[in-house]
C-alpha cells in the first residue's frame, strides 16, 4: 500500500510520508530509522513444505500447532539428564545432524524461535514467496551435479569409519582445511546467517543495525561479521571479491534497497556461485518491527530468480562476542580424527570395525 | 539541569586545558544532536604494534645472541629487512610499563617465545587498546544513539554501549565497552577481558582484571587524539597511559577491506593435520 502511494503525484505523496512519519522513528535527515537489535529467529522455514502447495498463509490453528510442538520439544529436551545413564555407544547412537550422534549440541545451544511469523496479520507457510510454490526454482543441470557431489561428500554423517578410503574417493572430504565448510573454519556463519540474503538459522540469530546518512552497518552475531553498506555508491570493480559481497544502498521512498554483487566463489548462501546477485529491501513496519524482503539471482545455479520476506522483530538482548576461530579446537580434532580413521581403515581388512 | 550544575559545567569547560594538537577554538564536525562526528575510516601511524614502549630499530621480532650482538632468530631469519622492527618513540607516557617483577619476567619470556605466543600470529581478536593501533584501518559508524567500531584486522568489532548493563557477564577478547561523553570527548570504559591478548608484538601482557579507559577526542576534522589508561592490579604496580593520534584515511574510496586472516593461518595452525602434509 505504502509503496503504491509513492507513485502518486508529489503533494499527496508528501502528505502520506508525513502521516507515516508520525508512526515510525526517523533519523534527523527524515529517513526511517532502521537502527536497533533484532532477533530474526523463526520456525517458518525458508522453503515451503510441499504439503501446503501454493498456499502462502497458515491458519491460526496451524500456527498454534507449530508453536505448541516446538514448546513441547523444548520442554522435553530441557529436562535434566539421568545422572545414572550409561555412556553413549561407541561411534554414537546413530542419530544424525548437528544435535545427533554423540550429542554435538543440546537444547541449550538451540534458539530457532518459538513460532511462525506474521506479515500484515497473516501467518506464513514459508519465507520464500516467489515462485508461488514457496520453493527455490530448479537448479541448472551443472549446479545440480555440483550440489549432488557436495552432498555425497560433506552431507554424509560420521559413521566412525573412513568411508572415503574404502570407496577410493580422492580428495577425501577431510583431506585439507580448505575442503571443509566455511562455518567449520570460522570464516562465515552457516546457513546464510551472514548473507546476503540474511536467513534465520539454528542459533545466534541476532542482528544489529547502525544507520548513518552514508553507511548502514549490519552486524551479524555469528562470526561477528559487520556488513558495511555504502550508500549511494557504485559497486567495486569486478576483480574485488568479498566474503559478504559488496553492498551498496539507496533509499526508494521509505525503503532501503541494498544491492550486493562481487561475491567470492563461496557465498554464505549455500549452492550459490560468484555470480550471485542479491537485492534486499528493508522497511520499518512499526516501532518494533522491520520487514526484510530479498530477491536472489544466480543464473549459473538457479533457472530463475527467487524472492522471500520475513519480519525482523526488535529485541532487548545484547550480542555477545562470537569468538569462533579463537576457540576452534574442534577443527584440528576433525582433521586429526580423520587421519586416525584413515589409519584404521588402511590397517584393517574392509568391513571390520573392531 | 539545575543552575549550579550548569555553572560548574561551564567552569569545567573554561578551565579545560586545550587538547594536544587541537587548535584554539576548534569546533569538531558534529551530528545533529551536537555530539562530535567521528564517522569515517581511521588508522594509527605508529610503531606501537611492534612495541608500545620507546625502542630503537632491531633486527627482528625474535632474536638470538650472535657473536657480536643480537641477530634474527632462525624462524624469522629469511624475512630479512621485512622482518626487522622499526624504531619508535613509544606511546607509553613516562616511557616504561610499570610491570610487577614477576609480570616483567613473563613479558621477557613472551618476547623470547614471540613466534609461539603472540595472539596476532594466530589471527586471534586483538583486544583493546591493541585493535586501535594495528597496522590496519578501523571504521567508526556513529549516529545519534550508537557508536560502533569495525576493525579491518580479523573483522573485529565493538559496540559501545551508552547504557551500562553492569559487570560483563562473560570474559571476551574485545571486552565490554561502555561509553559516555565528557564534553566533546568520548570516554569508553572497557572491562570483561580475558587474559589472552597482548598490547603489542613485544610480549606485553595483562590478566583478566584488565580495565581500559579510552578517550577519543577530535583535534582537527581529520585527527583523533586517542588515549587509553590501563589498569590491572594483578600485573602492573600502578595505572599507566598511552596516547597517539589516529589519522583519517583521506582516499576518496577509503574503506575496510576483507582481512579474514583465519584462512591465512590455517596452514600454520592445522597444516600438520592435512592428509598429505606440505613441507613445514
Amino acid at each position: 500500500m505504502r509503496i503504491r502511494l509513492l507513485t502518486i503525484p508529489g503533494v499527496l505523496a508528501i502528505a502520506v510520508t508525513a502521516l507515516a512519519g508520525a508512526e515510525i522513528p526517523r533519523t534527523p535527515d527524515g529517513r526511517p530509522d532502521l537502527s536497533g537489535t533484532y532477533d530474526i529467529a523463526t520456525l517458518t522455514p525458508l522453503q515451503r513444505s510441499p504439503k501446503y502447495g501454493d498456499r502462502l498463509g497458515l491458519t491460526d490453528e496451524e500456527a498454534k500447532a507449530i508453536a505448541r510442538e516446538e514448546a513441547a520439544r523444548m520442554a522435553k529436551t530441557n529436562q535434566a539428564s539421568d545422572p545414572n545413564r550409561a555412556a553413549p555407544p561407541v561411534g554414537g547412537d546413530g542419530s544424525e545432524g548437528a544435535a545427533g550422534n554423540v550429542g554435538g549440541y543440546n537444547t541449550l545451544w538451540i534458539d530457532r524461535g518459538s513460532g511462525a511469523f506474521k506479515i500484515d496479520g497473516k501467518w506464513r507457510t514459508s519465507i520464500l514467496t516467489d515462485p508461488n510454490n514457496g520453493r527455490q526454482p530448479p537448479m541448472t543441470p551443472d549446479a545440480m551435479k555440483r550440489a549432488a557431489a557436495r552432498v555425497r561428500l560433506a552431507g554424509r554423517p560420521n559413521a566412525g569409519e573412513a568411508w572415503w578410503v574404502k570407496e577410493g574417493i580422492t580428495p577425501g572430504p577431510y583431506d585439507d582445511p580448505e575442503l571443509r565448510p566455511l562455518a567449520e573454519r570460522c570464516l562465515l556463519g552457516f546457513g546464510s546467517t551472514g548473507g546476503p540474503p540474511m536467513l534465520p538459522v539454528l542459533y545466534n540469530n541476532l542482528k544489529q543495525i547502525v544507520q548513518t546518512k552514508d553507511h548502514v552497518m549490519i552486524l551479524n552475531e555469528m562470526v561477528h561479521d559487520a556488513r558495511i553498506i555504502r550508500m549511494n555508491a557504485k559497486h567495486e570493480p569486478p576483480d574485488v571479491r568479498l566474503w559478504l559481497g559488496d553492498s551498496v544502498g539507496q533509499w526508494e521512498g521509505d525503503t532501503l534497497v541494498v544491492d550486493t554483487t562481487n561475491f567470492t566463489n563461496q557465498p554464505a548462501l549455500g549452492a550459490a556461485s560468484r555470480n550471485l546477485h542479491v537485492v534486499e529491501r528493508f522497511s520499518r513496519i512499526d516501532e518494533k518491527t522491520l520487514l526484510y524482503r530479498f530477491t536472489v539471482e544466480d543464473p549459473t545455479v538457479w533457472t530463475g530468480p527467487w524472492s522471500g520476506e520475513y519480519i525482523w522483530p526488535a529485541t532487548d538482548q545484547r550480542i555477545y562476542e562470537y569468538a569462533c576461530h579463537e576457540g576452534n579446537y574442534s577443527f584440528g580434532n576433525i582433521l586429526r580424527g580423520a587421519r586416525l580413521l584413515e589409519a584404521e581403515a588402511l590397517s584393517k581388512p574392509a568391513g571390520s570395525r573392531k | 539541569m539545575t543552575p549550579m550544575v550548569a555553572i560548574s559545567m561551564l567552569t569545567l569547560a573554561a578551565v579545560t586545558v586545550p587538547i594536544w594538537g587541537q587548535a584554539r577554538g576548534f569546533q569538531p564536525p558534529r551530528l545533529r544532536n551536537g555530539k562530535p562526528d567521528f564517522n569515517g575510516v581511521w588508522q594509527a601511524l605508529s610503531a606501537a604494534n611492534y612495541d608500545v614502549e620507546r625502542h630503537l630499530a632491531r633486527p627482528a621480532m625474535m632474536l638470538r645472541e650472535g657473536p657480536h650482538g643480537p641477530l634474527p632468530a632462525v624462524p624469522v631469519l629469511r624475512l630479512g629487512a621485512v622482518g626487522a622492527v622499526p624504531g619508535g618513540m613509544g606511546v607509553v607516557e613516562g616511557g616504561a610499563i610499570p610491570y610487577k617483577p614477576e609480570a616483567q619476567t613473563k613479558r621477557e619470556e613472551n618476547r623470547k617465545h614471540w613466534i609461539e605466543r603472540d595472539p596476532e600470529i594466530n589471527c586471534y581478536l586483538p583486544g583493546v587498546p591493541r585493535a586501535t593501533y594495528m597496522p590496519f584501518p578501523l571504521q567508526v559508524v556513529q549516529n545519534q544513539n550508537q557508536f560502533f567500531i569495525a576493525y579491518e584486522y580479523a573483522g573485529a568489532v565493538r559496540d559501545i554501549y551508552f547504557q551500562n548493563p553492569g559487570p560483563a557477564e562473560t570474559d571476551s577478547w574485545m571486552g565490554q565497552s561502555v561509553g559516555r561523553w565528557e564534553g566533546d570527548t568520548l570516554v569508553v570504559d572497557v572491562t570483561g577481558f580475558n587474559d589472552q591478548t597482548w598490547f603489542d608484538r613485544s610480549g606485553t601482557h595483562h590478566s583478566n582484571q584488565l580495565h581500559v579507559i579510552e578517550r577519543y577526542t577530535l583535534t582537527t576534522p581529520h585527527h583523533i587524539r586517542y588515549e587509553a589508561t590501563i589498569e590491572d592490579p594483578e600485573v602492573f604496580t600502578r595505572p599507566w597511559k598511552i596516547s597517539l593520534p589516529l589519522y583519517r584515511r583521506m582516499e576518496k574510496d577509503a574503506r575496510l577491506m576483507d582481512f579474514k586472516c583465519v584462512e591465512f593461518v590455517e596452514e600454520l595452525l592445522f597444516g600438520e593435520h592435512r592428509r598429505h602434509p606440505l613441507t613445514r
